[in-house]
């Protein structure tokens, strides 16, 4: 064992590093990601120790840097493209969209296009308009497509090493204000040894109501718990880890038994992650729910801007008021 | 020779001035000289063009009218575009990799691939479903200009593994149409081959239509002369001459195979069919404009030339003809026989790993097509 005490933004730089070190296939795409190691530095010192050629700075185009990457993919290469910020990822919504989610499709199998899209999202961090939007639910949508996001340095190291493994296209969002966030990190362990990359994880048993969460909202969700164990409730709280596919299994076992499920994302909620949840929850665990499934999620409306942002988030207040409410009915 | 090289849209009913191009074989047959491009063709591969071309439009042909026929649900003809695929795909060596759009069959002819391979996309009963790598040719891509991109990062995978440099280096095409000139990721191939000096070659079929809108709904200066400002050499080329079109590109493949970097061509042709089948080019393009460019007909030119050559004699434009019709037959009936897909393939090959989400639905659907089974009829 050699655990170290890793931010969750050197955990995924380890991560990157072990992956380039693994494969000599793997190559690091984005823009700032050289020199300056990209502007949440989750590259840095990379393209010092593997050269330009295998970390590479690329122009100023993100539908270039994903519309390569698939011509790179075809060449045998397994691209990690780094978007730099969520709102920045439209501009290449169709080659993730039209081209890398269906190429194995249309081939029947015969093209492999082992990519990685790692998109740091979510707000929080009193950015500009466009610095802090989650567009998951676009990319859960899409057949074709896998989604994750990790919530902590420990997943962030594994997690990223298993995306850049697997042949399956996959979009990576990392939970962008937990970047500075602390945690133990097992850099030894086996990568075969890791919790499943698209398997949810139960992070604390409970009793009373089942909490779900993803990315940022892991540790509100925690938070949330922590706050009322004093007061003798005993939330669950699950990180969904994979949204695309989503594993419900450990959802619906734990929804059984708690009877009340609460779902925090900081996307909007209307045909968000949490209404696909609340769906299917409904569909398995009907006769067992004491209430209905509720969403805690961001308003529908545009991100606001940065001084707004703190009303706009959910938070511990708003989890727990939603928990409160399904004891309301 | 900028702007003005044409009247204005839609044609005047005479024939748009000649531009300035790369011409080795005129209208009539005539071998002309150019500076800097020439060919040096055997007897045979001169015949061997003219095959190539004559088989290809019967294929099409052949094509449209199993569209026609309710045969096929879509066809997008290459007619009046022969000479640029004939030209630009027997000048692919074998290592070259090609990124078509969904109209370059004349390619795909070219690159030795039985031409049944594409229609099962045509027919509807696949969405293309080879191997690029086995092939050296893309699957056909349908989002206009998007396939230039995987083209750029595919050559820039070349040079990565070190395979640029040389006779034996390997090179890229990538087709476009002038309409997908406007696009954003044909520009961004542009950057991205220009900044990594990537062995790859723009070619464009200006054939003149996007559809409905003419090119000076797309330009206000001739194709080529845009690869200037991104920082690579462009150039025209006569589309409908199959001589001229294999020099050029033949010469830019091996410049960049060589390390020289990407370069764009305008292969200057006209669209004498319809964009698809589903088009009808009688609402925006008169019939005049259509008989200027009959007279420039890419396959008339080489029978011109291999008649006053006294290369071929009628037993062998016979010979071609027939063997044409016995490609077109062929393909026909492969066409008909060609077996619809069980409905619970539409759950094949989503993901290359696979999704217990994918596995449930395929599992429910089975269920629910087998709660049928022996109900009344």
């Amino acid at each position: 064992m050699a655990v170290e005490t890793l931010t969750l933004g050197k955990a995924l730089n380890n991560g990157l590093r072990r992956a380039l070190e693994r494969d000599p296939k793997v190559l690091l795409m984005g823009e700032d990601i050289g020199k300056l190691g990209g502007v949440f530095r989750i590259t840095d010192g990379l393209q010092k120790d593997f050269g330009d050629e295998r970390v590479i700075d690329t122009p100023l185009a993100e539908s270039g840097i994903v519309g390569t990457a698939v011509g790179l993919a075809i060449r045998g290469y397994r691209p990690v493209c780094e978007i730099q910020f969520d709102g920045f990822v439209y501009p290449a919504f169709d080659q993730i969209v039209s081209q890398v989610a269906k190429m194995h499709y249309r081939s029947r199998g015969k093209v492999r296009l082992p990519i990685v899209i790692r998109i740091p999202f979510g707000g929080g961090i009193g950015a500009v308009e466009h610095h802090s939007e989650s567009p998951e639910a676009y990319f859960a949508h899409t057949a074709g497509l896998k989604v994750v996001a990790c919530s902590n340095p420990s997943d962030a190291y594994t997690m990223i090493q298993q995306a850049i493994a697997s042949d399956d296209p996959i979009v990576f969002f990392e939970p962008k204000r937990r970047y500075w966030e602390k945690g133990e990190v097992d850099t030894e362990a086996p990568l075969s040894a890791a919790h499943p990359l698209h398997a949810a994880r139960v992070l604390r048993p409970g009793r009373d109501a089942t909490v779900l969460a993803y990315g940022p909202m892991v540790r509100t969700a925690l938070d949330a718990a922590t706050a009322v164990a004093d007061d003798g409730r005993d939330l669950e709280v699950i990180d969904l880890r994979t949204l695309s596919p989503l594993d419900l299994e450990p959802v619906y076992d734990s929804v059984r038994r708690t009877g009340r499920c609460v779902i925090v994302h900081e996307a909007p909620s209307s045909g968000g992650l949490g209404a696909e949840v609340a769906a299917r929850i409904t569909e398995k665990c009907f006769s067992r729910l004491e209430a209905p499934v509720l969403r805690v999620a961001g308003f529908n409306t545009p991100y606001p801007a940065a001084r707004m942002e703190e009303e706009y988030l959910p938070d511990l207040d708003r989890v727990l008021d939603a928990v409160d409410r399904t004891y309301g009915w | 020779m900028a702007k003005g090289d044409r009247t204005k849209a839609g044609g005047g009913g005479t024939a748009p001035p000649e531009p300035e191009f790369v011409q080795l074989l005129t209208p009539d047959g005539e071998r002309v000289a150019h500076p800097d491009y020439t060919v040096d063709f055997t007897d045979e591969e001169y015949r061997g063009l003219y095959r190539d071309l004559v088989i290809v439009r019967k294929l099409d042909a052949e094509a449209t009218a199993l569209q026609r026929q309710g045969e096929l649900g879509i066809w997008a003809s290459l007619l009046g575009q022969e000479a640029a695929q004939v030209g630009s795909g027997r000048a692919l060596r074998e290592q070259d990799m090609a990124f078509p759009t969904y109209r370059e069959h004349g390619v795909l002819y070219c690159r030795g691939i039985d031409p049944i391979m594409p229609l099962g996309l045509f027919r509807g009963v696949n969405q293309g479903g080879w191997d690029p790598n086995a092939f050296k040719f893309n699957m056909y891509t349908i989002v206009i200009g998007a396939q230039t991109l995987h083209a750029t990062g595919y050559a820039m995978g070349i040079t990565k593994d070190g395979r640029v440099g040389g006779g034996d280096g390997e090179a890229v095409i990538a087709y476009f149409g002038d309409g997908a000139s406007s696009q954003g990721d044909v520009n961004e191939a542009f950057v991205w081959a220009s900044v990594f000096n990537a062995p790859i070659v723009f070619f464009c079929q200006n054939n003149q239509y996007a559809i409905s809108e003419p090119i000076e709904r797309q330009t206000r200066v001739p194709l080529y002369q845009r690869a200037a400002g991104f920082g690579f050499p462009g150039l025209r080329v006569d589309g409908n001459d199959v001589l001229a079109s294999y020099a050029v590109t033949r010469a830019a493949l091996d410049a960049a195979r060589q390390g020289q970097g990407p370069s764009l061509i305008e292969a200057y042709t006209y669209r004498m069919g319809a964009h698809t089948t589903s088009d009808d080019p009688t609402r925006y393009r008169i019939a005049s404009e259509l008989d200027a460019w009959q007279a420039k007909d890419p396959i008339k030119r080489v029978r011109a030339f291999l008649d006053k050559q006294q290369l071929a004699d009628e037993a062998f434009f016979a010979e071609v003809d027939a063997q044409a019709q016995r490609e077109a037959t062929h393909l026909r009936e492969r066409v008909l026989s060609m077996p619809n897909p069980h409905p619970e393939q539409l759950f094949d090959n989503v993901y290359p790993h696979g999704s217990p989400l994918l596995d449930a639905e395929r599992a429910e659907f089975a269920d629910y097509l087998a709660s049928f089974e022996g109900s009344a009829n």
